[in-house]
């Protein structure tokens, strides 16, 4: 069998799971019916089963079972072709998101800060109202058609700068209305500037925030450090606790880092659910390998298990009071993002740009300070460089190699262009252990929809077996 | 079926004959910045349809 079918098998605290990677269909298979598509997907012929699996199981239930995947397969459900063959992005020219370094400085001196305290490697500074505008003008005049755009706030602590994000959300309504545009903003900040007047703010102005924590106290303070060398997590954690609840939860994420001195970041992820927090996500650390906290290849095993306890946790609470998102785990499997979406991938340099303090534009906030990937200057005039574009636009999931044959491919996107970039030097080499980090949560993510799918089968037969 | 449950029924490909109106949110922006995940990003146009 070709044509660019594939599948992904895997097991899942007791499940068979397939999941048919080009129609997106996922399926919860018996015994017999996994030993079957076991044996197609080595090529056997279907008049070979039968025999093949003699002794084994019934004659009848291998009859049974084969029917049910020949039909699957009739309804392109199951070894469906991959009709994505040969398909590339067109070049809209269409960039409707940014990335604002509103500060590059801190007030924090995080051990594995990417930015490098702020700064990126670059000048300190904040940018100044005039740059701000102008990157809203640059929105405004490169996003075509699109009526829904985006600003992240994003540093070093964009707070430090409270005062320019302010004025741009002002004018960005402002030249938005005349333009037909719709902004919406995020800020991500460290939280050490959350005070009331910040939080009336943004709950008044429909901010989705993500705040940084990254769990146990003990975890959080060692990494996540004061300018005086103390930890920030008694500061942090009543402020949002307070902000979350003021805003009953709604548009905010709590974000953790785990790195190698939290393998157990289980641990980290209960804490916070007990806190009270209800939206969550927890990211590998993106560090240099020599580092002493980086993720290194042999922490995986141990990594596996902490997002299958996180699974388990997901779905004992789920339901109840303490229901929790985790960023990873939420996926809509029938009504998900287009398929377009999900070759986009991340967007960046294409639909997604980053703009220094200087008013300097790279494709995303982790290339900014990168000079080969400097993509414009909005204090000069309002364009892009369209070969980065191009060459931002052509790394696909079907170009990448090991994208293509991933069964992940569809969930994932691609990875992440700043990772390949870090770890191979190559936009075309997704960072491996990314990837693997990935396609475990993805496994678990699937595996929770189809244990709430049986559940609620379950739930849903009891019902009908007790009318009369 | 007794031997397969199918779970969902995805519609990725009609999707690719109707084209993708790009109104989503850009999925870096929204938790993570530091890795890539589509699959769980929200749809505008879905959620536009749900809302008349
Ligand atoms: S998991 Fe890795 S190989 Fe698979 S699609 Fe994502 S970046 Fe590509
Ligand atoms: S390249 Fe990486 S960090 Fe940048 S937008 Fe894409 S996924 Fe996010």
């Amino acid at each position: 069998m070709s044509n660019g079918m594939m599948i992904h098998k895997y097991r899942h605290e007791g499940l068979n799971i397939v999941l048919d990677v080009n129609s997106g269909a996922v399926h919860v298979v018996d015994q017999p019916g996994w030993d079957i598509i076991n044996l197609l997907e080595q090529g056997y012929k279907r008049n070979q089963i039968p025999r093949t699996l003699q002794g084994v199981y019934h004659q009848q239930e291998i009859t049974e079972a084969l029917e049910e995947i020949q039909t699957l397969m009739e309804n392109d459900l199951l070894f469906s072709a991959d009709y994505l063959e040969g398909y590339e992005r067109a070049p809209e020219h269409v960039i409707k998101a940014m990335c604002f370094h509103m500060a590059h400085q801190c007030n924090m001196t995080c051990n594995y800060c990417f930015a490098g305290e702020g700064s990126f490697g670059g000048e300190k500074g904040l940018m100044s109202r005039e740059v701000s505008f102008r990157g809203v003008d640059f929105i405004i005049q490169n996003s075509g058609l699109r009526k829904n755009c985006e600003i992240d706030f994003f540093g070093g602590e964009p707070l430090l700068n409270f005062k320019v994000i302010k004025e741009t959300v002002d004018y960005a309504r402002k030249k938005g209305r005349e333009a037909g545009k719709e902004f919406k903003f995020t800020l991500t900040t460290n939280g050490l500037l959350l005070n009331q007047e910040v939080k009336d703010y943004l709950n008044e102005q429909g901010f989705s925030v993500v705040m940084s924590l990254d769990g146990r106290q003990k975890v959080n303070d060692r990494v996540r450090t004061m300018k005086n060398g103390s930890g920030s997590y008694d500061s942090l954690v009543p402020e949002y606790l307070s902000f979350v609840e003021g805003r009953n939860h709604q548009d905010y994420y709590l974000r953790g880092t785990y790195t190698a001195y939290n393998q157990d970041f289980f641990e980290d992820l209960k804490h916070l659910v007990k806190l009270g927090f209800k939206q969550i996500s927890l990211e590998p650390v993106v560090a240099p390998s020599e580092a002493p906290y980086a993720l290194r290849e042999e922490h995986l095993p141990e990594l596996y298990r902490q997002y299958e306890h996180i699974a388990r946790y997901y779905l004992k609470l789920y339901g109840s009071e303490n229901t929790f998102t985790f960023f990873h785990f939420t996926l809509d499997l029938s009504q998900g993002p287009c398929i377009k979406k999900r070759l986009a991938g991340c967007g960046a340099g294409t639909e997604y740009l980053a703009m220094s303090p200087q008013g300097h534009l790279y494709p995303c906030h982790q290339f900014v300070g990168k000079k080969e990937f400097l993509m414009g200057d909005v204090t000069q005039n309002l364009q892009y460089d369209r070969d980065l574009y191009q060459q931002f636009l052509r790394v696909d999931i079907n170009r990448k190699e090991d994208c293509r044959t991933c069964w992940a491919k569809f969930y994932c996107g691609g990875g992440c262009h700043a990772n390949a970039h870090q770890f191979n030097g190559d936009l075309y080499k997704p960072y491996t252990l990314g990837c693997r980090l990935e396609k475990k949560r993805l496994e678990c993510a699937l595996g929770i929809q189809a244990q709430l799918f049986l559940n609620h089968e379950q739930n849903a037969s009891k019902e009908a077996s007790r009318e009369p | 079926m007794k031997h397969v449950k199918t779970i969902n029924l995805p519609d990725l490909k009609s999707s690719l004959r109707e084209g993708g109106c790009g109104e989503c949110q850009t999925s870096c922006q929204s938790a993570c910045k530091t890795s890539c995940t589509v699959g769980n990003q929200a749809c505008q146009r879905e959620s536009k349809d749900q809302k008349k």
